[in-house]
């Protein structure tokens, strides 16, 4: 079996523009387990994020609300809307490399 | 008088944006319920700087007679105001009459006689440069300081308007409000802040309903009323078979913000980190504890797109699976060829010119972030090309359509031909534009950059 990912244990993965200049991101976790797993600041921070979307770790904002189960990440566009090489205009399929990011959740736990 | 507090005010959000469609039930649904006014967004700037670098609306003129039909006769009928705002999708001045345009004739069909206000949102370098010189206009990051040659390289530049221009129309006596550029918000917090309602769940529940049924357990079945009191608000769908839950209204607040506790309007922050939402029964929802603090300045948000160059777009793909095992070694030798033909041929250097080579179904969407690494099954080849002039362009791609026909991999000894999708295989996709602005500017009078003009006669 393949690993787990963020998006096995969430409801709804999914990134758009937030104005022509920013990119933000919202992971919908299932449950409360779910959302302590996302949330965890030790496993996604804004190292992370920057690491797998490639931008400047400073710019990264994380915004983590255990009220919705929801974690939301935002940071400045990399390649500006509807310029030549902006292949994705609504920035609508961007959270795919964090959707299938392999969680981190001690061994005894499955499913 | 507007200053009476007590009284609810009703917001009827039909969907977010004009022309996208609606079953005019869920209108008739909306006004039984009480509605005060109907608020509606036609524009944003999400589907790219072209409709405001050219001025053209994205939305259909069929559409938006069809929507704008809808709303008149009803709110005609009874006897509430209609606010559009960013009309013709960018808000441009040819925007708002575009859509004036369409709704005089919708009205002379229609046989109603409504008051129509226009408001023109459009801004000009000149005027701009001087509230530069005066250091009135700031950088929103991640942009940086704003530069004169920044403005005058804009072919549109417009204003986001507050709810004041738009309160100003309607207490000149307009029953149809067309606004050019505004915030999402403003268009349906006007009509509340008129009334006397308080800004925190005024901004609030208009972020909630900008978009229609989006805060919905079924966004494709119509959209939502709104009731503000002194109080907080209450959120209702207009299909009665939909429900808004907690969860559903609340996760709104994220869409399209970059911040999901605070959202900057041009005088003051909405502030929502204290909102409580609770389920009034199985398909309304109660919001209260919204705020909003008022700013020092008054600034009003700039969009302007200028022309980065002329495209043409070439689209060709690949089956055959010798090809696709060594993909990447194909698209860099397609680059480097066409590199060295365009310089052969055209003598153009590199940086006269510049190309992205996608390939679809392989990393065209992601590019280097691609975490997939298998062979795709087929690949689409598309070839972008931007140049100074639209014959320099498609001259590019004319160039590269013999390699984007036959171009095989490093290690073929022969020619492949591959499989173009249309012939010819070049399309001229016109001008293409870029986003330049993201600043505001500080202003005393909330209605000074916008002009409104009365009377449904436009100059279309």
């Amino acid at each position: 079996m393949s690993e787990t990912t963020l998006a096995d244990l969430a409801h709804e993965v999914r990134s758009k523009n937030a104005g022509p200049f920013w990119v933000t991101m919202e992971l919908f976790m299932r449950d409360a387990d779910g959302y302590r797993i996302a949330a965890d600041e030790s496993f996604l921070n804004e190292r992370v994020i920057a690491e797998l979307y490639r931008v400047e770790e400073s710019t990264v904002q994380m915004f983590r609300i255990p009220s919705l189960n929801v974690v939301k990440i935002s940071f400045p566009r990399p390649i500006s809307q509807g310029s030549l090489r902006d292949r994705d205009m609504h920035a609508g399929q961007h959270h795919v490399p964090l959707a299938r990011m392999p969680i981190k959740r001690p061994a005894e736990r499955d499913r | 008088m507007d200053s009476e507090p007590v009284k609810p005010v009703r917001v009827l959000s039909p969907s977010g944006m004009l022309g996208a469609g609606w079953d005019h039930a869920t209108i008739e649904r909306g006004i039984a319920l009480g509605a005060d006014v109907i608020s509606i967004d036609a524009g944003s700037t999400d589907s790219g700087p072209y409709y405001l670098g050219s001025a053209t609306p994205k939305t259909t003129a069929k559409a938006v007679a069809r929507d704008l039909r809808s709303l008149l006769t009803a709110a005609s009928s009874a006897g509430i105001p209609v606010i559009v705002g960013s009309c013709g999708t960018s808000g441009t001045d040819s925007g708002v009459d575009w859509v004036a345009g369409i709704a005089a004739e919708v009205m002379a069909q229609e046989g109603l006689d409504l008051k129509v206000a226009r408001i023109y949102s459009e801004q000009n370098a000149t005027g701009l440069k001087e509230h530069l010189d005066a250091g009135r206009i700031h950088p929103l990051p991640p942009l940086g300081q704003l530069r004169a040659e920044t403005l005058e390289s804009c072919t549109h530049i417009v204003g986001a308007m507050g709810h004041e221009p738009i309160v100003q129309a309607l207490r000149a006596g307009a029953q149809v409000v067309l606004a050019g550029r505004a915030t999402d918000t403003a268009v349906a917090a006007a009509y509340p802040l008129m009334k006397g309602m308080p800004a925190g769940p005024t901004w609030h529940a208009a972020k909630i309903v900008e978009c229609g049924g989006q805060c919905t357990s079924n966004p494709r079945a119509g959209g939502v009323l709104a009731t503000i009191d002194a109080d907080g608000f209450t959120i209702e769908p207009l299909d009665p078979t939909v429900s808004c839950t907690p969860i559903s209204v609340a996760a709104h607040m994220l869409y399209e913000t970059a911040n999901p506790f605070e959202m900057r309007e041009p005088d003051g922050t909405l502030d929502v980190r204290d909102a409580r939402y609770t389920a009034v029964d199985d398909r309304i929802v109660r919001v209260e504890g919204s705020r909003f603090h008022v700013a020092d300045q008054y600034t009003i948000k700039l969009e302007g797109a200028r022309i980065t160059g002329y495209e043409t777009m070439s689209f060709t793909a690949i089956r055959d699976p010798l090809i696709l095992a060594d993909i990447d070694a194909w698209a860099d030798l397609m680059r480097t060829m066409i590199k060295r033909r365009v310089g052969q041929t055209l003598e153009l250097s590199d940086g006269e010119y510049a190309f992205d080579l996608r390939l679809y179904g392989h990393n065209a969407v992601l590019d280097d972030l691609e975490p997939e690494t298998g062979p795709p099954r087929e690949v689409g080849v598309m070839l972008l090309v931007n140049a100074p002039d639209q014959a320099t362009a498609t001259a590019i791609a004319k160039v590269a359509n013999p390699l984007m026909l036959h171009l095989p991999t490093p290690s073929m000894d022969y020619l492949p031909s591959l499989a173009f999708a249309s012939s010819p295989a070049e399309v001229e996709r016109g001008a293409a534009y870029e986003f330049v602005l993201n600043h505001v500017v500080d202003c005393a009078d909330p209605t000074s950059l916008f002009r409104i003009e009365m009377g449904e006669n436009a100059d279309v």
